[in-house]
């Protein structure tokens, strides 16, 4: 077995460190080693899009990723989206539309739904769509994610 | 409260990612558990040996040879046992054999690994024409798990004096849940005051179905085992049955090892060993009179069970029941089976056999108009139930249906005849892009078929707590449906107090009454009934205890409940279901109400299939639906896009592939399912009717939506393709090649 090595890096705008195997995962580090448990494991094979994480600020699968990969890196998991106790734009529109049902894709389709409202600041239903489409869902159908979000993108636009 | 959108309950803590799912549980001090299967779809287990590479001293191993109670998981047959006994059968490739826990997951792993087994092999039964010809005998003297047969009039003399006779098979696969959260199980076994004492908390959607499992299991007394249902990740049906396998596994392997263990399956293991969807061959014959009405049917429907009862009886029941469709017509043979085959056994799916029987008629009566040179919407019409028709267990209708009507709302929003119209047109342009609309109308049974509801006489209750809010006592779970936030509608609309001052208790099978499984849509109708006449309960006693008067404040009633339970010391009122006196019901014949209630629906698609790939996308699609009241809007439209999703999802794309009786496309890589850039906006409507039997009217929603999407799609597909029929889901291009290549040879 390799040896251990000591992660640094930065979750959630916290300077973290723990010392983990160069080939563990980023989501087995998160959930296991930081109690980050919001991130989900979902199929494992980055298909599901459940363990979406922003990796210096692009989405990644955070089960296929290395843990070494995410040295002195800047991690955002979905604990890391709501600020001053309250939740964010997306997190409110996720909840007012009922975007998120059995709440297990959520995590990740909202890490993937503020990163597309931010590189896409007025997607049309269509761009919505495609930009999700690594993310699956099983109980929604959709409709009331690509909803939520394009509700936050009409009013992050309003000047 | 009731009609209104209150937000979900527990959404807040979803979309902070606080929500704690079972895999984010960590014990200290628990055990990961694998498990060891056969991978031989049918033998004798002759022994197994346990191969050098792992430190064996430290794995806690469990087997057969540990249950302390019987080695059957409780179902309506008791042909399956949790762990394959040296000398036993197997009878599939999934069955788990041995159990092993070790603390470090990565260990647990490779020792499964290094157990080897000793199997004599048999030769096996994989599907239906097989199973069928008794190819060889697996289970019983002829293969079939359960036979029903419904008769209504003379089928056969009906069919003899038909103008015409119109003949078809439709098949259908197996269908995975697909749930996004894989199944896990936490399993503890302590030594209490009486004696041993069995806690399993996971992802189930029935806590008292796991409970009697594991009464049997450990050979317990009932108050010392308890279930606690954690948050779900959906289950639509694969978590029903399945979770009493996964917890017998976790409590015995907690047994040997004197630790909490935690079992939770990986996406492969979930997809290849638990439950799916019946695959169905039905085989409709209709006869019809020289003006295009029923006068005859005669349906064949058999479903592929797997090698175990579990719920097939019930499945098959349901599929049976449906296989009519909404169309009236005086004689009718339904001949149902459920037959045995050496794969893991099929369970519970939204739908629950409806979705197969009802895709054989929906399709056939498409079929039939195109052969008599009738439009399939008007064959419909001609021939649909209307109120005081009685369909064909004998259940007259009674209540004021317009199918008709509900027809031409989904066709109007969908534009289906402008689109029909501009597509024929342009059908005949030499563009590989062909396009077609079609639609299906179909009901579903809401709640348990038959005498189920009153034989299970579900419990629920509220409970007045000490800071004055209502807490719900009931054993239904949230898988994400909406359960949580419209039972606390329904109590907080008959209590007169906004939403927020009632809760769901946590569903802990020592403290919440069993108000029966989360399935079959019966949650809203029928547990929701049964808070109603709770939450009623606690009013008067608070009236009548003279703590509260009318007309009360929400603030008042929350001192009534708080000074009622200083002096009672509890304050908690129960309901109980009610059968209708008027409903009657024979399980042998088959005759009576089959359900208290159906709901009603017309799905429309507008479909696009392309020559060059045979790919084919959903470009539009209506659900339209008489659910009688809709307690949530909002929430009751996202299941039906959900449900819709999934719909299509079985319609298209998800093929299940056995292969020596293993699902060997058993990953998210290879077994597809719908994302956001494959489905079209799915436009919901409700029409709301009246139900004396539901909360407020309220009528089953969530299983319609799996119904009506596969025959819509195929109708919309032969609109499109011009005389070619489709008629086995899925529509996977490669299909659709090669009834292209077979009509283009034949």
């Amino acid at each position: 077995m390799p040896e251990t090595f000591r992660l640094d890096f930065t979750v959630n705008g916290q300077a973290r460190s723990l010392d983990t195997h160069p080939m563990a995962r980023l989501l087995d580090v998160l959930r296991e080693g930081l109690g980050l448990t919001g991130t989900k494991e979902g199929c494992g094979e980055g298909e599901c899009g459940a363990c979406s994480v922003l990796l210096d600020g692009r989405v990644v699968n955070s089960c296929l990723i290395p843990a070494v990969q995410a040295q002195g890196a800047e991690v955002v998991t979905v604990e890391g989206l709501a600020a001053g106790g309250g939740l964010s734009p997306m997190q409110d529109a996720f909840l007012a539309h009922n975007a998120a049902q059995c709440g297990f894709c959520t995590p990740g389709m909202l890490i993937a739904a503020e990163d597309l409202v931010r590189r896409c600041p007025a997607p049309d239903k269509e761009q919505v769509r495609e930009g999700l489409a690594g993310n699956l869902c099983r109980c929604t159908g959709y409709s009331k994610i690509v909803d939520a979000v394009q509700a936050v993108a009409r009013k992050e636009g309003q000047p | 409260m009731i009609g209104a959108s209150t937000i979900r309950k527990e959404g807040r803590a979803k979309v902070l990612g606080t929500a704690k799912y079972t895999d984010d549980l960590d014990l200290p001090g628990a055990l990961h558990g694998v498990t060891v299967r056969t991978r031989c779809a049918r033998g004798v287990l002759r022994g197994f040996t346990f191969l050098d590479g792992v430190p064996w001293d430290e794995i806690t191993v469990a087997t057969a040879a540990d249950i302390p109670g019987r080695n059957i998981v409780a179902s309506i047959h008791d042909d399956q046992p949790f762990l394959v006994e040296v000398g036993g059968t197997i009878s599939h490739p999934e069955q788990a054999v041995v159990l092993l826990a070790h603390p470090d997951r990565q260990v647990a792993e490779k020792a499964r690994g290094l157990v080897r087994l000793e199997v004599d092999e048999l030769p096996a039964v994989l599907d239906i024409p097989a199973s069928l010809a008794c190819d060889p005998v697996i289970h019983g003297e002829r293969n079939v798990l359960k036979e029903i047969l419904i008769t209504k009039g003379d089928a056969d003399a009906a069919m003899a004096r038909a103008a015409r006779v119109f003949e078809g098979e439709y098949r259908t696969g197996a269908q995975e849940q697909l749930y996004l959260e894989p199944n896990a199980m936490i399993g503890t076994v302590e030594e209490g005051p009486a004696g041993r004492e069995v806690t399993v908390s996971g992802s189930l959607q029935c806590p008292y179905y796991v409970h009697d499992a594991l009464i049997q299991l450990f050979g317990l007394p009932a108050e010392r085992v308890r279930v606690v249902a954690l948050e779900m990740g959906g289950g639509f049906g694969g978590k029903e049955d399945f979770p009493s396998v996964i917890a017998g596994h976790a409590a015995l392997l907690a047994l040997k090892a004197g630790r909490p263990v935690k079992i939770a399956y990986d996406r492969e293991e979930d997809m290849a060993a638990t439950t799916k969807r019946h695959p169905s061959r039905t085989r409709v014959r209709t006869g019809f009179d020289a003006e295009g009405r029923l006068v005859a049917m005669d349906i064949d429907f058999v479903l592929d069970g797997g090698a175990f009862t579990t719920l097939s009886p019930v499945v098959l029941s349901r599929g049976a029941i449906h296989a009519c469709g909404p169309y009236r017509c005086g004689d009718v043979r339904v001949l149902a089976r459920a037959v045995a085959t050496n794969t893991p056994p099929c369970g519970a799916f939204r739908g629950f056999g409806a979705p197969q029987s009802l895709f054989a008629i929906e399709r056939h009566m498409d079929h039939c108009a195109r052969e008599m040179g009738l439009d399939p919407v008007d064959l419909r019409r001609l021939n649909f139930l209307r109120k005081g028709d009685t369909m064909a267990t004998g259940q007259v209708i009674k209540d004021d249906l317009d199918l008709a009507g509900l027809m031409d709302r989904a066709m109007e929003e969908i534009a289906f005849r402008d689109l029909q119209k501009a597509y024929r047109v342009r059908n005949a342009w030499d563009d590989p892009i062909k396009r077609g609309v079609g639609l299906s109308v179909f009901m579903h049974g809401c709640g348990f078929t038959g005498s189920g509801e009153a034989h299970m006489a579900s419990v629920a209750g509220v409970e007045g707590r000490e800071d004055g809010t209502v807490a719900v006592l009931a054993a239904s779970t949230e898988m994400g449906q909406g359960k949580n936030t419209v039972f606390c509608q329904i109590v907080a609309e008959t209590l007169g107090l906004p939403v927020d001052l009632v809760e769901m208790a946590e569903v802990d099978t020592r403290f919440v009454p069993n108000s029966g499984p989360t399935v079959a849509s019966r949650s809203t109708m029928v547990v929701g009934k049964i808070l109603e006449d709770a939450a009623r309960g606690l009013r008067l006693a608070l009236l009548q205890g003279g703590f509260l008067a009318e007309p009360y404040t929400p603030a008042q009633f929350r001192a009534a409940v708080a000074a009622a339970r200083a002096k009672l010391g509890s304050l908690k009122a129960y309901g109980q279901f009610k059968a209708n006196p008027e409903a009657a019901w024979d399980d042998k014949t088959y005759r009576g109400d089959a359900y208290p209630n159906y709901s009603w629906a017309c799905y429309a698609a507008a479909v696009a299939v392309d020559l060059t790939t045979f790919e084919v996308k959903v470009e539009d699609f209506a659900a339209v639906q008489e659910v009688g009241r809709v307690v949530n809007p909002t929430l009751a439209t996202g299941q039906i896009q959900g449900g819709v999703a999934q719909g299509i999802g079985w319609a298209l794309w998800e093929d299940v592939t056995f292969r020596e009786g293993r699902m060997v496309n058993n990953q998210l890589t290879n077994y597809i399912i719908p994302t956001a850039a494959d489905l079209p906006h799915i436009r919901v409507a409700f029409l709301e009717a009246g139900n004396p039997f539901g909360p407020g009217g309220a009528k089953g929603i969530g299983e319609l939506p799996m119904d009506g999407p596969a025959p819509a799609i195929a109708n919309a597909l032969r609109e499109a393709l011009g005389d070619l029929r489709l008629d086995e889901v899925p529509m996977t291009p490669e299909r659709i090649l090669q009834r292209l290549e077979e009509a283009r040879h034949a």
